[in-house]
């Protein structure tokens, strides 16, 4: 099941990232010395106290956001400028408010000049397996937080991006359809092999969705370590909610973010 | 334009649907339907199609009475007013030759009003090009300003010389230039109503969210798509604002025009006027002025809801005031 195409070299490569922002007040440096390669068809999950860079890092490698030094790759090439070959989902939902919630997912394919007949079926498709159907001609003050965040997911995928960015995607979701969306990537994911890097607050989020995940340290922002995920492929979530694996790296996880946190 | 982002009617249609749909969700029964509840039922039990829910069209009848319901409170106070006036002007508190009842103006702008009408549609021609002018040229300067640096630096003290400079001041050299004809007029027009749509398209151009832009730019779309799709559309609520002003402005422009040199237009007949001490026809010119700038205010209204009807500005529901 697991779809992960030939590895033929990384799917994304960053190495010795270092980004400062210099601002009229202050300078920050918002992440120091990262490096991380991540293999295709590879599901990484980023988890790290607020403010240590994680959606810099997503950008960075999206092309949004120049390093001050270092290198990205991205499918092999180097990142120099916006990178078109991903499916970005901002931290915001980053909607047009005077779009449908349909509108809005087709605005990929629009922007893209993308076959319009065979968009709009894959846009059907996508708000079948959200659950927005009924929603569709709704505009974005019309919907919920958690419903606007569901457009931007489907906008991201409607053109089957072999690499997938997501900056807290669900955050904004109650638990329950969280564990429903987290399911639904998870599926996504095993049958296409796209490379996904998900940044979360959500512990289990991370745990269930990740092949790998990766704990950062408060700002600046650096890689403190990384953990292999030993959970089946093919995961179920009631069943790794009861794996003792899942506990394990569950409790490790938490207590590498508190002393984490606490060393700061 | 897309027909997803100007369809206007279907999308409040869209609209109205969409809220029936929820309320329908919503409904008795289901305590607390929220987010997740009906995000649950997507996977086990299909959701109720929203053709249920939809609330019925407005009626003309409805509609009528919408309108009649906007309409009384200006009514009421035009009616105040013109009860002023005339208890002013028929007790004689002034005197008739400077003020005159509104029976008196009434009977001038009947009497004379073959000639009242050519002079207002000579005012209205240089007003509206006037505006259309200063609208074309406003955004297009708009867009150079936000998209260029360079273009920023050259031409913002331009605009702003152009502003600050005196209009009525440069009225007459502009007659000397350009004759007694409607092109000062329309010079004048397009001068005076330029720097709103300038300042305002500006505004509107640079206030797009930066993530939309990163947005765009992840799709690879170049910069005439993300344009015409995003920066232009989340550009059109600061420049209809701008527009408003502009259009009222024209006015102004075209008056001033007539007021310096012209053989025809309400400017030129309320000189004519004020010259005779021919108060009814001044009061009936100036009423005349001012309904050219009220319809055109109107009309950019009119466009500004059909174009945006899904600017927080232009909901229905989210007014600040109590009815
Ligand atoms: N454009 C910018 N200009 C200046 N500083 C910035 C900019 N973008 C981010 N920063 C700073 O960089 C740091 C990291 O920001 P970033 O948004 O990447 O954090 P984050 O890990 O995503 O946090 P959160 O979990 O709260 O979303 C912060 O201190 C922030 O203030
Ligand atoms: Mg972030």
């Amino acid at each position: 099941m697991t779809a992960a195409p030939a590895a033929t070299g990384t799917a994304i490569g960053m190495s010795g990232l270092t980004v400062r922002f210099t601002t009229r007040r202050a300078q920050t440096t918002a992440l120091d010395d990262v490096s991380l390669d991540i293999e295709p068809g590879e599901f990484v999950t980023i988890v790290g106290p607020s403010g240590c860079g994680k959606s810099t890092l997503l950008k960075i490698v999206a092309g949004l956001v120049k390093p001050t030094s270092g290198d990205v790759s991205l499918l092999q090439r180097p990142v120099r400028g916006p990178q078109k070959e991903i499916g970005f989902v901002f931290q915001k939902a980053a909607l047009l408010e005077w779009r449908g919630a349909r509108a809005n997912i087709l605005l990929q394919a629009e922007m893209r000049g993308m076959d319009r007949a065979q968009a709009a079926r894959r846009a059907d498709e996508l708000i079948e397996m959200t659950g927005l159907t009924g929603f569709e001609k709704a505009l974005p003050h019309e919907l919920s937080g958690g419903m606007q965040q569901r457009v931007a997911l489907c906008r991201a995928l409607l053109h089957s991006p072999p690499v997938l960015l997501m900056d807290e995607p669900f955050g904004a979701l109650d638990a329950l359809t969280r564990e429903q969306m987290n399911a639904e990537l998870h599926r996504i994911w095993r049958e296409t092999g796209t490379t996904v890097v998900l940044v979360t607050h959500s512990i289990a989020e991370a745990v269930f969705l990740g092949t790998r995940v990766v704990v950062m340290s408060p700002r600046p922002g650096r890689i403190i370590r990384t953990f292999s995920v030993e959970l089946p492929a093919h995961r179920d979530y009631a069943q790794v909610m009861s794996d003792p694996r899942f506990d394990r790296l569950a409790t490790d996880l938490r207590g590498l973010l508190g002393s984490a946190a606490a060393n700061h | 334009m897309t027909e997803n982002s100007l369809d206007t009617a279907g999308r409040q249609a869209a609209a109205d649907q969409a809220s029936g749909a929820r309320a329908a969700a919503a409904g008795p029964g289901s305590v607390g339907a929220g987010d997740g509840l009906d995000g649950a039922a997507s996977s086990t039990v299909a959701i109720p199609p929203p053709s249920g829910g939809r609330p019925p069209r407005p009626t003309l009848g409805r509609r009528a009475v919408t309108f009649a319901d906007s309409l009384w409170r200006p009514a009421l106070v035009l009616a105040v007013f013109f009860a002023a006036w005339w208890f002013v002007a028929a007790r004689e508190y002034v005197p008739n030759y400077l003020v005159p009842t509104p029976g008196q103006v009434w009977e001038t702008m009947t009497t004379q009003w073959s000639e009242l009408a050519r002079h207002t549609l000579v005012t209205l021609y240089e007003t509206v090009l006037g505006f259309v002018l200063a609208a074309a040229l406003g955004l297009v300067t708009a867009v150079a300003i936000a998209y260029s640096r360079t273009l920023d630096k050259a031409l913002y003290p331009i605009v702003l010389f152009a502003q600050v400079i005196p209009k009525i001041a440069i009225a007459p050299l502009l007659v000397v230039w350009f004759g007694l004809g409607l092109t000062p007029k329309i010079i004048l027009a397009v001068l005076i109503a330029f720097f709103p749509v300038v300042i305002s398209g500006v505004a509107g151009l640079r206030s797009t969210d930066p993530e939309l832009l990163d947005l765009a730019a992840t799709m690879g779309a170049g910069p005439w798509r993300t344009f015409r799709k995003i920066r232009f559309p989340n550009a059109l609520p600061h420049l209809m604002a701008g527009l408003k002003v502009a259009v009222t402005l024209a006015v102004v422009g075209a008056v001033v025009g007539e007021f310096v040199g012209a053989s025809e237009g309400l400017g030129y007949v309320l000189l004519l006027a004020n010259g005779n001490l021919d108060a009814p026809l001044l009061f009936a010119d100036l009423i005349l002025m001012s309904a050219i700038g009220i319809v055109l205010f109107v009309l950019v209204e009119i466009a500004e809801a059909l174009l945006i009807p899904w600017h927080a500005s232009r909901r229905a529901g989210v007014s600040l005031t109590t009815s």
